[in-house]
């Protein structure tokens, strides 16, 4: 009876203290997870947000990294508020990969 | 290297979206960059408003939050005004907490506070910046709220069993700063010699303090 | 209707597992502790978090336990304790 976010108390492994620096692109999402939150917008809020991220399911929640999982809460907002489509999204992800494909930018 | 360092500093909407050497891994990492391009295209944001937000993050460290300890340690007014009202105390240094309430929780001789925010990763992100990445960790969220002296002890504090450990889940609209002591021997220091004691960590409750070695 | 407590009341948190969004962690459900403060009334979180506007307001309390009390097996001290901030809602009196 337990969601996959609520996870007080359970057994873990010791705590990796390593600093680790944000990277450009964790600080983008960051950032766009402000924006479409702030009064200008209110697009979803706070609470929203942290639905769309406990919903993602138990498999996804423990594999994606912190910021994949804005990532993939965003999309669903943004579906589901009816500002982007999927076949948008779709098609602007097959056309970034391109383009990093083409600069040499990807790594899978 | 082939040019391709961040073109996103310009005012139209290429995406040069990467700082040199940053590479793109795997399909949610697309998918960030895909929401980005398309929302600025529909004008629900725009590139500078984007950059105006990473720089906003960017201008927040935990020193915010050290020069408010070390005001609190060395004023006493400033310090009644921290732990009645912390919202309104910080303005004085120009923070705005938002929508989300300071609550400054004190560390005594019989009292230690440590933060946590098991269901997610609530942090006092207007006061101290973006939370480190142990904080959001699994492993931190998970244990310290059932083993919080082994956790400390992770992080090199050892509390004598005499000291009460106080745990505080941030679980709805607070954010929590921990006050530590005042380490002895720095009575002669001046505010912005103490601001330099208070590490990020101190002010989560996983470390504290020393005075500056002699 | 809120339920109103005080600090000093013992109180004890629902031992309910509804569907949804939630912010009362599973970890404490049902257990027994202490109003130690009164924060005032917020947004209900569970409304907010489907995009209503989280009326009616609920109030919010920060509620101290003791770890032996969550812990049975608690490896330390029996006065080291944790405050959770909890809605009314979930809030029962003893």
């Amino acid at each position: 009876m337990r969601a996959p976010h609520d996870i007080g108390g359970l057994p873990g492994d010791a705590i990796d203290t390593k600093p680790h620096d944000l990277t450009f692109w964790e600080k983008q999402v960051d950032a766009l997870h402000v924006l479409i939150g702030d009064d200008k917008r209110r697009i979803a809020t706070r609470d929203e947000n942290r639905r769309y991220v406990e919903s993602l399911g138990e498999d996804v929640y423990n594999t994606l990294g912190y910021y994949e999982r804005w990532t993939a809460a965003m999309t669903r907002q943004l579906i589901e508020k009816g500002i982007l489509t999927q076949d948008e999204i779709d098609a602007k992800v097959a056309e970034i990969r391109a383009r990093l494909e083409a600069a040499g930018e990807i790594e899978e | 290297m082939a040019d391709h360092t961040a073109t996103d500093t310009g005012h139209d909407h290429t995406p040069g979206v990467f700082q040199k050497d940053e590479k793109v891994h795997g399909y949610y990492h697309v998918l960030g960059l895909a929401l980005k391009e398309l929302l600025i295209e529909k004008d629900v944001v725009t590139a500078e408003e984007v950059r105006e937000a990473i720089e906003l993050r960017d201008a927040i460290s935990p020193a915010t939050g050290a020069q408010v300890v070390a005001r609190s340690w060395s004023d006493p007014d400033f310090h009644l005004r921290l732990m009645a009202d912390a919202n309104t105390a910080v303005t004085e240094f120009g923070i705005n907490m938002g929508s989300t309430v300071l609550v400054a929780v004190e560390n005594t001789p019989e009292v230690h506070n440590a933060i946590v925010c098991t269901l997610c990763s609530c942090y006092p992100r207007a006061l101290l910046g973006l939370p480190p990445s142990w904080y959001k960790s699994r492993d931190y969220r998970s244990r310290v709220v059932r083993e919080p002296r082994a956790v400390l002890a992770e992080f090199g504090t050892a509390l004598a069993d005499g000291v009460e450990v106080r745990v505080h889940d941030s679980t709805a609209d607070m954010r929590y700063l921990v006050v530590p002591m005042r380490p002895e021997g720095t009575e002669n220091l001046s505010e912005q010699e103490l601001a330099a004691l208070v590490t990020r960590d101190c002010m989560i409750g996983v470390a504290v303090p020393n005075a500056p070695q002699t | 209707m809120n339920v109103e407590f005080a600090p000093g009341d013992q109180v004890r948190v629902r031992d309910d597992y509804p569907p949804g969004h939630i912010r009362t962690p599973v970890f404490i459900r049902g257990k027994t502790g202490t109003v130690t403060r009164v924060f005032g009334e917020f947004g209900n979180p569970e409304l907010l978090a489907i995009g209503r506007d989280g009326n009616p307001k609920k109030t919010l309390y920060e509620v101290r336990f003791k770890q032996c009390d969550i812990w049975p097996d608690y490896d330390g001290p029996g006065t080291d304790t944790i405050d959770v901030d909890i809605y009314n809602h979930w809030l029962e009196k003893l």
